[in-house]
């Protein structure tokens, strides 16, 4: 038997044959035994799983559980000790962005991948007006037309519902749920096909929680986004995660589809996630 | 006469040879800000010691010397500078732009062209263009490596946003040789086309910023601009009042207790120049 009609055997074996017959579509983020410590103390060990195009993976855990390190690792900002992240690139197709060199990585970070930071002052220029701020990225990838980098401002600043004529001011003067929304934007302006967020509703009250919520399914269901999402808390995942990650200690607990998990959790540490006896 | 207490130029051979490395390596790599071990000099920060040590460290005893500030030979700065290299090695000094070998300068570029063999030093207070926006100098020079340049124009895009035009009018960013995004130091923009193809070497110091960038001669130069709104070398719309100049940078000047106001050109010595070829303004006398 030649390889290749080995593999396609072992191919067939895998996967049952109507999904073996459409072409499986390739991951956009191929994760593999990621870990990172901080000196003696574990950030997080062994992660390993698959984002596929268009989808959004939720990751919980109580504080301290290594979900920001995780984030960290997959985005470039911190440096894994060990393990894989492969992204599907536009020009080149899959490449682990943890050996690719820096100059590439940073590009990635501002064409292709997006961070939506806890706190919107992490993600903003402050001393920078609204329509700069989101115009930062058009520019980092060689806008040059005025007028072009203005209407692409005005335009993201309504798709986040935020009044065109605020464009000249600076987010000091937004409140908090206006700065999120102006961070999402930011990030969002140049297309990124997957967005990294970390909390992107901690901190703000609840009916500004909610309206930000909803803009954020409007927008990952409009633009086909992939995410990845960190949060504390399990509402954001069912309304935003097609999976979910459950976090403990560092090492990924459980696994699944976002309702499966919630309605059916296996691992003790997920139940009690789930039925709130655990304060996340 | 030279003051015999002090090496030629005040500053020590080694200092000397530690920013003439700095310059050569300047050179070879044009608008690349390189670190030196800034000296100190009898003179306080603001005062041109960046420019001054530049200038010592490439001075020889047949050099004739210039200083200009704000183009004039004889304002405070300009004349104690003078005075400094005078006394420390002796060399000739003189007003005429087409005369000196060794120009030391702030805030502008002479009108007269310059020539092959002629330096001319600037003295230079911020020496990082990105700072504005980018406080972080680990972060500005990990911009520069990887020539992450947006954020330049974000600061032209709030000019607009702002004025309806871009406003900078002095320290307006260039981008040399298709690499290095520089500040030309606090020059008017209407000298920014000069810095490009100039047949003279150009350096740039910065004392308390410990940093030295150079232009070596025909180097490309660009401002840096949008399609939409193309850079302007502009300058105040009138003609000299005292030699009739129409293409020189012009200083506005307030005449009397009325307010009466003329507008004159800012380097004195072309001014002076056209004036003594028979050239007259308006205002003059
Ligand atoms: N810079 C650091 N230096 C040392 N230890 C760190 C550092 N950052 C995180 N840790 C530790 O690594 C572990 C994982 O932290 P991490 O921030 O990833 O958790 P988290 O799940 O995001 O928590 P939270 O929900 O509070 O944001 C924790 O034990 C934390 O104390
Ligand atoms: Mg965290």
């Amino acid at each position: 038997m030649t390889d290749a009609q080995n593999s396609s055997k072992n191919f067939a074996k895998i996967f049952p044959k109507n999904l073996a017959a459409q072409a499986a579509p390739a991951p956009l983020l191929s994760v593999r035994d990621l870990t990172k410590s901080y000196g003696a103390h574990l950030g997080c060990a062994d992660v390993s799983f698959d984002l596929f195009p268009g989808e959004v993976m939720g990751i919980v855990g109580e504080s301290g559980s290594g979900k920001s390190t995780l984030l960290g690792c997959m985005a470039g900002h911190l440096r894994p000790d060990a393990g894989a992240v492969i992204f599907d690139t536009r020009r080149d197709g899959p490449r682990d962005t943890v050996t690719m060199s820096e100059p590439e990585r940073r590009m990635l970070g501002r064409t292709d991948w997006a961070f939506v930071h806890q706190n919107a002052r992490d993600g903003l220029r402050v001393g920078v007006s609204a329509g700069g701020n989101v115009g930062e990225r058009l520019m980092a990838v060689g806008a040059r037309h005025y007028g072009d980098i203005r209407a692409a401002a005005t335009d993201w600043l309504g798709r986040v519902e935020i009044a065109p004529d605020r464009i000249d001011d600076r987010p000091g003067t937004f409140s908090g749920g206006m700065q999120q929304r102006l961070q999402i934007a930011r990030n969002l302006v140049t297309g990124p096909r997957l967005v990294f967020m970390d909390e992107p509703t901690g901190g703000l009250d609840v009916s500004v929680q909610a309206r930000l919520l909803d803009l954020m399914r409007g927008l990952v269901r409009d633009m086909g986004l992939s995410a990845i999402i960190v949060t504390h808390d399990l509402a954001v995942v069912r309304l935003l995660a097609d999976r979910l990650m459950v976090m403990k200690s560092g090492h990924v607990v459980e696994q699944g589809l976002t309702d499966q998990v919630l309605d059916d959790p296996q691992h003790g540490y997920t139940q009690l996630l789930v039925s709130s006896v655990l304060q996340v | 006469m030279t003051d015999a207490a002090y090496n030629f130029a005040y500053l020590d051979e080694q200092t000397k040879r530690m920013i003439r490395r700095a310059i050569l390596k300047g050179l070879a790599i044009p608008g690349y800000q390189v670190p030196f071990a800034s000296r100190e000099m009898p003179m306080p920060y603001g005062w041109g010691t960046g420019g001054v040590q530049l200038t010592a460290a490439v001075m020889c005893p047949e050099d004739r010397f210039k200083v200009i500030d704000q183009g004039a030979d004889d304002t405070t700065n300009a004349v104690s500078i003078r005075a400094f290299f005078e006394r420390t090695a002796g060399v000739a000094a003189t007003t005429r732009t087409d005369e000196a070998t060794l120009i030391q300068t702030r805030h502008r570029i002479p009108e007269a062209p310059l020539r092959a063999g002629q330096v001319l030093v600037f003295q230079v207070p911020i020496p990082e263009p990105l700072r504005f926006l980018e406080p972080r100098e680990s972060e500005t020079r990990k911009m520069h490596a990887l020539e992450e340049y947006g954020l330049m124009h974000v600061k032209l895009y709030e000019d607009i946003s702002r004025h309806g035009h871009i406003a900078t009018s002095y320290a307006y960013p260039v981008q040399v040789e298709g690499r290095y995004v520089m500040d030309p130091s606090p020059i008017p923009k209407f000298d920014n086309p000069k810095l490009g193809d100039c047949p003279a070497i150009q350096l740039f110091g910065a004392g308390r910023e410990q940093r030295i960038y150079a232009l070596p001669p025909y180097t490309r130069v660009v401002s840096l601009d949008f399609e939409d709104h193309p850079f302007e070398a502009s300058k105040a719309d009138h003609p000299c009042g005292l030699c009739g100049a129409t293409d020189s940078y012009l200083d506005e000047v307030i005449m009397d207790d009325a307010g009466r106001r003329m507008f004159v050109c800012s380097d004195t010595d072309f001014c002076g120049q056209r004036q003594a070829a028979g050239h007259r303004g308006k205002d003059a006398a």
